[in-house]
């Protein structure tokens, strides 16, 4: 006979609401580590969107995501004929804001040649890029629709095609133009400043300036070789695609990155307490019918099981609820929550062990109970 | 009622005492009790408040050590100064039931598994628990409340289930805690009227420890406790001396 399940059965109600809340406790430490991962992920996307081996950056720069960075448009060509190199793509990087249908629009502006890398390797609906200006390709996240016009700076741009999952470090979805345009976007000044500064006898800025360079080393070639040359160039750095990771994970979303995951080990600190409290409340409650059981001869594996298996129902019941959902709930997050399953077998895990070591306060309490208080009358 | 003498006892209690505390906080809650329970009796233990009636019990139970003294329950000597029986929950499984004030079902569990959970845990299968449990609210006339929860019985129906529960594994020791105090008059009768059969058809000796005078007149024998001491026979009160210091007692009327 089961004690532990025909408590549960007699108290369905409390021990039902009880496991919700815990559930809606462990849902949110799962969404925790969920958009964590989807922060990491997110940071990552857009680096490994183009699929290049290394990124060549101004000199003394870590890149076009942790630090601005301007390069002179022709690098393209200089890298292209470096020995190793199997194609090289200038790409331009910059957040704008902007308005369409009455509503604010905040987008991260990825400017790529067509047949180079840099831009996206398939899309979700629409076409790629085929007129030389004012197309663009918008990942589903902005909300744009196929043939819908957006203004970005002086021009407008008509949406030809669509992604998936392109955001970038911030959140923000990913548009991608062709390289002259998202130039001019970046670079251009506006007529008034352009008007000021001819009267001042500047010369005219140029707009060939582009971020970064994204090379893709011919196979069987040696990518740290490719580096090392670029290196050699004393306005140019050059990154490998790990290294550009690392500096995305360790530096630019470093410090959300340990702010989610502090939180995320407090969440499961107070789940803990919270845990052992109630189990600690529902063995109080007990006091008597344990009390009976000792007296009447039971021994103290049989109210040690009772704790323990109902401390193991509530973790399971709990972790399952949570999971379920934050599964269902997970696509209406503004930013990305990735449940891993790994991450949820991990904490599964460990919620149960927690519930086991919260049981103990329990357990201890059972066993310190005098069966002669089941003779008190 | 047989002769007692040519019977060995089951519950047998010599000199048995019992103190708490040290020097001048020290209450002396058992002083040299010596007492027998013979199969087939069914005794009352009486006393008011504080005469030591619980402490008596739960040395009997074998939850409380005695400071000293000899106790022999169903013919095993388990204290002669200390404790001799090691495994003291598997005796209490095996010689004695109880019966409690308010029956102390498990709330958790209906009344054939409050029965036969007992077995259970006495290693039974399930399916012999469950059958010696029916067999036991049968014979208790419960059977027709096998299925129901403890908060869904009368007063008289959770004391019958109680009775059978302490009944489970044929102990011959059958400790009851005021088991008629939360019943009226008519109740309390029946259950008396049960723990009389149940002594006789199970030959078990039966100890009731009790304030309810509804039921003085029911017992083969009285145990009357005062300030730690059992009244020699000559000195025991009448009934209605005992109820009245009974009265007293829980009123707080006699310091």
């Amino acid at each position: 006979m089961n004690l532990a399940l025909r408590d549960i059965r007699h108290n369905l109600g409390r021990f039902l609401l009880t496991c919700l809340g815990l559930s809606l406790l462990l849902g949110l430490v799962l969404s925790m580590i969920g958009i964590y991962r989807g922060l990491v992920q997110e940071a990552l996307s857009l680096s490994r969107a183009p699929r290049a081996d290394m990124w060549v950056v101004e000199a003394g720069k870590h890149g076009p995501f942790a630090e601005p960075s301007r390069i002179p448009g022709d690098t393209r060509e200089v890298i292209a004929s470096l020995f190793g190199v199997a194609e090289a793509g200038s790409i331009t990087y910059q957040s704008v804001e902007t308005r369409q249908a009455g509503r604010k629009l905040r987008l991260y502006v990825v400017g790529y040649e067509p047949g180079r890398p840099g831009g996206p390797e398939r899309l979700a609906a629409g076409r790629f890029m085929t007129r030389s200006h004012y197309e663009m390709l918008a990942d589903v996240k902005t909300g744009l629709g196929l043939g819908e016009q957006v203004r970005l700076g002086r021009n407008n741009f008509n949406v030809v095609g669509l992604t998936q999952g392109q955001v970038s470090s911030g959140g923000d979805p990913v548009v991608y133009l062709r390289l002259q345009d998202a130039q001019r976007l970046q670079f251009e000044l506006e007529p008034p400043v352009a008007r000021r500064e001819a009267e001042r006898g500047t010369p005219p800025a140029g707009t060939d300036i582009v971020n970064a360079v994204v090379v893709r080393v011919a196979p069987g070639a040696s990518a740290g070789r490719v580096v090392e040359a670029v290196r050699r160039w004393k306005h140019l750095t050059a990154l490998s695609q790990a290294g550009q990771e690392e500096i995305l994970t360790k530096s630019v979303v470093d410090k959300a990155r340990r702010q989610i995951g502090l939180f995320t080990v407090i969440l499961l600190s107070v789940s803990a307490v919270i845990i052992a409290l109630i189990l600690y409340t529902m063995t109080m409650d007990k006091v008597r019918e344990i009390a009976t059981l000792k007296l009447i001869g039971a021994p103290d594996r049989t109210i040690i099981g009772l704790i323990i298996q109902e401390a193991l129902a509530m973790a399971v019941i709990g972790f399952s609820l949570g999971a379920l959902l934050i599964s269902l709930a997970k696509d209406h997050f503004p930013r990305r929550v990735l449940l891993q399953p790994t991450d949820a077998l991990v904490l599964a895990g460990v919620v149960l062990v927690v519930c086991l070591l919260a049981s103990g306060m329990g357990v201890r309490l059972a066993l310190k109970v005098e069966p002669s208080v089941a003779l008190g009358g | 009622m047989a002769d007692n003498a040519s019977r060995q006892p089951l519950v047998d209690i010599r000199d048995l005492s019992k103190h708490f505390g040290q020097g001048e906080t020290r209450v002396e809650a058992l002083r040299e009790v010596s007492l027998q329970v013979y199969t087939g009796q069914v005794v009352g233990l009486l006393g008011p408040s504080g005469s030591g009636k619980s402490t008596l019990l739960n040395a009997i139970a074998c939850i409380l050590e005695p400071s000293s003294g000899w106790l022999q329950l169903d013919g095993q000597v388990v204290y002669d100064g200390k404790w001799l029986q090691k495994d003291l929950r598997r005796l209490r499984l095996d010689c004695i039931g109880f019966i409690f004030q308010f029956h102390n079902l498990l709330p958790f569990l209906n009344a054939l598994e409050n029965v036969a959970v007992v077995l259970e845990i006495a290693g039974a299968t399930s399916q012999k628990a469950k059958e010696r449990a029916v067999e036991l609210l049968s014979y208790l006339q419960v059977d027709h409340r096998q299925g129901a929860m403890p908060s869904r019985l009368s007063g008289g129906e959770a004391q019958r289930v109680a009775i059978a529960r302490a009944l489970a594994n044929h102990p011959r020791i059958i400790l009851a805690d005021e088991p008629t105090a939360a019943l009226d008059s008519q109740r309390a009768g029946v259950v008396m009227d049960l723990l009389r059969k149940v002594a006789r058809d199970q030959g078990a000796a039966v100890l009731v420890v009790t304030h309810d005078e509804k039921i003085f007149d029911r017992f083969d024998h009285m145990f009357y406790l005062r300030d730690g001491r059992l009244a020699a026979p000559d000195q025991l009160p009448s009934q209605r001396a005992v109820s009245l210091d009974v009265d007293l007692q829980t009123q707080g009327g006699i310091p």
